[in-house]
């Protein structure tokens, strides 16, 4: 009796190292970022991160990836640049991390870059502009839909040009992402001989924008510019409706940071009427690939108690769409070699919830699918009627055109 | 011609909100030397406050700035007796600690704001939030007359206050010689608590104005510290009328370069200003020298 409870627990005690090693061996895929969940860039943060979560708990109802768990190791950098080269050093010396994603925005991001470089880890970048066009790292991959540099200013430059548009205003914030857009809208004018009459970039915080809209305005263009970030896209539309921009004003917008968050939306309601500017997705029937919709009906929810932006079409269907790369990419390399998973991500086409993503040499969209869309029809104070198709009409890209742009502007806000 | 005239009518509205924003301040630091960096916070937790009042029981923000009024001036007398209790008491080196502790006040009252609203940018609907008057050519924005009204309101009640009632002599004597305050029988703690309670409640109307003016969001009081002591030490401390003429000049100013000159120098031109004023005149453009 006594040899057989001895038999009995020398088999438990075996059973349970055996049980726990096989544990031990199957930790998690730890991946990990800092992302701005306070400070300027927050309202983008935090939505980004919510779609980065959903894909994590998808994943890891369905087993994980290669029989493991994902989990998120995450550090809020406050929005700033200064934060994020000590977080990354903790990521990968003391939290040692397996894969790296890039905060959300330009800013956050470029610091970290040299150092990623050097050390020769893969990072998936959120939505920064050219930050690798300098540091030439072959391990980045934007989840941004930019494309090539200067496609954002042509495409928008052409709906000018089309509607008969020969000269043009440049308003742009005196920040990295802004003037990046600024001089990329520069160089394109110039190309096609485009006249610019009015070409001004105002500090970060200014609280009045009647004085600059005036001086825009007796500039006559016949196509407005605006590189601007959050709070001033808000400020600008709001003086262009009290001031004016002129009849000869045929179109208005481009890069406005901030209209494509839900409660800047709902805040502006019908003074969006008319402007075309740059998005990333949006509720047009040409949108939706496999999984968007679920993807919708689960941030819809979450995103009440997370307390984050509502509809969440700008960032969050990326986020999610970054752990899908980064699942397909390690799944059919079988393991977590990074050089492996770059080689996989650069050769192959990659199906995702906001379309097909194809990376080119320097880690960016091969092409691009920024959309221009126009606000139509908006009512004030309403955030479910940005839910329905029609409000924002996508111009371009050709293969997602939803309709044509009702010009000239102050037509067009009617 | 015609943009000159436009830009002096719009500068002298927005130094206007200007005014009505750094009034507080001139009161709390100007008068009572209290390093108050945490009043820009202050202003924009009132700004949500009024944001809340719109948006639940649909009340005019004026209105709702109004209603908050008493409560941010309790807030104040509790604010400055804590500070007091904890560093003012305790000696000399109360000035460079008082900062630490107002920064840290500002801190807490941004991430309250984020916890209970959010990091997304807010703004009200009002009648006159949106359109324009005209005139001629020119268009003058209604929310920027109503910032008009308002820091016209405020400065010309303070003015009142601080030369015509007991309360608000008492207030100018503490500023001026605390220890005689003492020797006559009276307690300037008290008196301090006092002012600085009118500074916080001030901010009702201020924050009002804030969200009035434009969206907000929790880290707004960033952008307002330097432009609000900006104001009032050009105005040279305490005055309340130098406080409005040195915001008006402020506002004129940025306003003419951000029309004229190209907006990047808009704010190199406001702190020039104000380095220009203190060496000419350390007292500042009202202040009395000591």
């Amino acid at each position: 009796m006594k040899r057989r409870t001895l038999l009995g627990g020398t088999i438990a005690v075996a059973a349970f190292g055996l049980v726990s090693s096989v544990e031990a061996q199957q930790p998690p895929i730890k991946i990990g970022m800092s992302m701005p969940q306070t400070g300027g860039l927050a309202g983008g943060g935090k939505p980004s991160l919510l779609g980065i979560e959903i894909w994590r708990d998808d994943v890891n109802a369905k087993g994980g990836i290669l029989g493991r768990k994902v989990e998120l190791v995450v550090y809020d950098d406050k929005s700033s640049a200064a934060e994020t080269p000590a977080i990354y050093s903790k990521l990968i010396d003391v939290d040692k991390v397996d894969l790296l994603f890039a905060p959300y925005a330009t800013v956050p991001t470029a610091p970290i870059m040299p150092m990623v470089k050097q050390r020769g880890l893969l990072l998936i970048g959120n939505f920064s502009f050219q930050v690798n066009s300098k540091v030439g790292h072959d391990m980045w991959f934007n989840n941004a839909p930019w494309g090539p540099p200067d496609s954002w200013a042509a495409s928008f430059l052409d709906i000018g040009q089309k509607a008969g548009g020969k000269t043009m205003a440049l308003l742009a914030a005196d920040q990295e992402f802004a003037q990046n857009l600024a001089k990329t809208a520069r160089e394109v004018a110039t190309k096609r001989g485009m006249q610019v009459v009015f070409d001004q970039s105002y500090p970060p915080n200014t609280v009045e924008f009647s004085s600059i809209i005036r001086s825009l305005k007796a500039a006559k263009p016949d196509i407005v510019y605006v590189a601007s970030y959050p709070p001033d896209s808000a400020g600008i539309l709001r003086a262009v409706n009290e001031i004016g921009i002129g009849d000869n004003v045929k179109l208005f917008g481009g890069g406005m940071v901030g209209l494509q968050f839900g409660s800047v939306m709902e805040n502006m309601g019908s003074l969006l009427n008319g402007v075309v500017n740059y998005n990333s997705w949006l509720p047009e029937k040409s949108m939706y690939f496999d999984g968007t919709k679920d993807f919708f009906d689960k941030y819809t929810k979450r995103a009440v108690e997370a307390k984050v932006d509502p509809l969440g079409y700008y960032l969050a269907p990326f986020g999610y769409a970054s752990g899908q790369l980064v699942e397909q990419a390690i799944k059919a390399v079988g393991s977590l070699d990074q050089k492996a998973i770059a080689k996989y991500l650069r050769e192959n086409t990659h199906k995702t919830i906001v379309g097909p993503i194809a990376f080119s040499a320097d880690g960016e969209r091969k092409e691009t699918a920024v959309l221009q869309a126009q606000f139509r029809g908006v009512a004030d104070k309403n955030m479910e009627q940005f839910r329905s198709s029609g409000k924002q009409v996508i111009l371009f890209p050709e293969n997602l055109k939803s309709g044509d742009l009702v010009t000239p502007f102050e037509a067009a806000r009617k | 011609m015609d943009l000159l005239l436009d830009a002096v009518v719009i500068g002298v509205l927005l130094g206007c909100f200007y005014a009505a924003v750094s009034i507080g301040l001139s009161v709390s630091f100007g008068l009572l030397d209290v390093p108050h960096v945490a009043h820009p916070a202050f202003l924009v937790l009132a700004a949500y406050l009024v944001f809340f009042i719109n948006e639940h029981y649909g009340i005019d923000p004026l209105v709702a700035g109004l209603i908050i009024t008493p409560l941010f001036f309790v807030f104040g007398l509790a604010a400055y007796r804590l500070y007091y209790e904890t560093f003012e008491r305790r000696g000399s080196d109360a000035g460079v600690r008082g900062i630490a502790f107002f920064f840290g006040v500002a801190f807490i009252i941004e991430v309250l704001i984020i916890l209970q609203f959010g990091v997304d940018q807010r703004s009200v609907t009002a009648a006159y939030i949106g359109k324009s008057w005209r005139i001629g050519d020119m268009r003058i924005p209604y929310r920027m007359l109503v910032a008009f009204g308002v820091a016209m309101a405020l400065t010309l009640l303070l003015t009142l206050y601080l030369s015509k009632t007991y309360m608000g002599r008492a207030i100018r004597a503490v500023a001026q010689d605390q220890e005689a305050l003492r020797l006559m029988g009276a307690n300037p703690i008290r008196v301090k608590q006092w002012a600085f309670g009118i500074a916080t409640a001030v901010l009702g109307l201020a924050g009002a104005l804030l969200i009035i003016v434009a969206p907000i969001d929790p880290t707004l009081d960033r952008a307002y510290i330097g432009r609000t002591f900006c104001v009032v030490v050009m105005a040279g401390l305490g005055s309340m009328s130098g406080t409005l003429v040195a915001a008006v000049i402020l506002g004129v100013a940025e306003s003419i370069v951000l029309t004229m000159f190209g907006a990047s120098w808009a704010p190199a031109i406001a702190f020039a200003m104000l380095l220009g004023v203190l060496a000419v005149r350390p007292q500042g453009l009202f202040g009395r020298r000591s």
